[in-house]
């Protein structure tokens, strides 16, 4: 019940382009405890395979990943 | 009816990668042998990509890949030649054009703008995120006696000693993967 009451990170990478959602991943995810999460919204398509393989091989954990509108919104959990 | 499931092929096919099974470290070396704007693009994107994934990098330029790390506005070399060359290879990562469609200098600014206006990181933003990434980059000693570059005047700050060789493949062989770009 511990994490419920960790707040998620806003994190906006609209606009950016590879590699650079990756890299403010990178730097936020390090800036919040293990069992946060970080809620981001990007506009590049390519976060729909970058997110999923940065999270494989970080091994932190992709709790969503979606489109919506022309937006892509996803939430990864820090577990190390 | 249900569709296969559909995933990305890795790279390991492609050519100049070299895996290394006996990796010892979870690290990446890259050789920037290219002072194109699209392959220096792609090198640091790829480092910076790499250390974004938790990855130790080392980046080893040669060659024309030197201008990668070189300094604008420094003019390089002290013999005749040497300045020679130092004045038709002026300027840094501003000054460097793509492999194709260059035209004089025309294709680099049409680039530029295009890229600009997409959104995409330029050359010397995706330097200094390498940087604070803690990317290690080195100067190949023996271009840099050659092309003779001055190790403290001509570089950007965050580059190490000039190294040969064996430094590069000490580097390589630890690591999981070697990228010649």
């Amino acid at each position: 019940m511990l994490e419920t009451q960790l707040e998620t990170k806003v994190l906006d990478l609209k606009g950016l382009l590879c590699p650079m959602p990756i890299v403010k991943m990178a730097k936020a995810i390090k800036e919040i405890e293990i069992g946060q999460t970080l809620e981001a919204y990007a506009t590049d398509p390519g976060v729909m395979a970058d997110v999923p393989a940065w999270c494989r091989s970080t091994g932190h954990d992709l709790v969503t990943l979606e489109k919506v509108d022309k937006q892509f919104h996803f939430i990864v959990k820090r577990m190390k | 009816m249900s569709l296969p499931n559909i995933t990305t092929l890795a790279t390991e096919n492609m050519l100049q990668v070299s895996k290394n099974e006996n990796a010892t470290k979870n690290k990446t070396t890259m050789i920037i042998c290219s002072g194109d704007m699209d392959k220096v693009m792609a090198g640091y994107i790829i480092a910076t990509g790499a250390a974004a994934m938790g990855m130790e990098v080392t980046m080893f330029f040669t060659f024309w890949g030197l201008k990668a790390i070189q300094k604008s506005g420094q003019l390089t070399g002290k013999s005749l030649m040497g300045r020679m060359l130092g004045f038709m290879n002026r300027g840094g990562l501003d000054a460097i054009g793509p492999s194709r469609l260059n035209m004089g200098g025309m294709g680099r600014w049409m680039f530029k703008k295009m890229m600009k206006s997409k959104g995409v990181a330029s050359l010397n933003e995706l330097y200094d995120t390498a940087v604070e990434l803690g990317v290690k980059m080195m100067p190949c000693q023996m271009s840099m006696d050659v092309m003779e570059f001055d190790p403290k005047m001509d570089f950007k700050d965050n580059v190490t000693e000039p190294v040969g060789v064996a430094a590069m493949l000490e580097e390589a062989k630890e690591s999981k993967f070697t990228l010649f770009i």
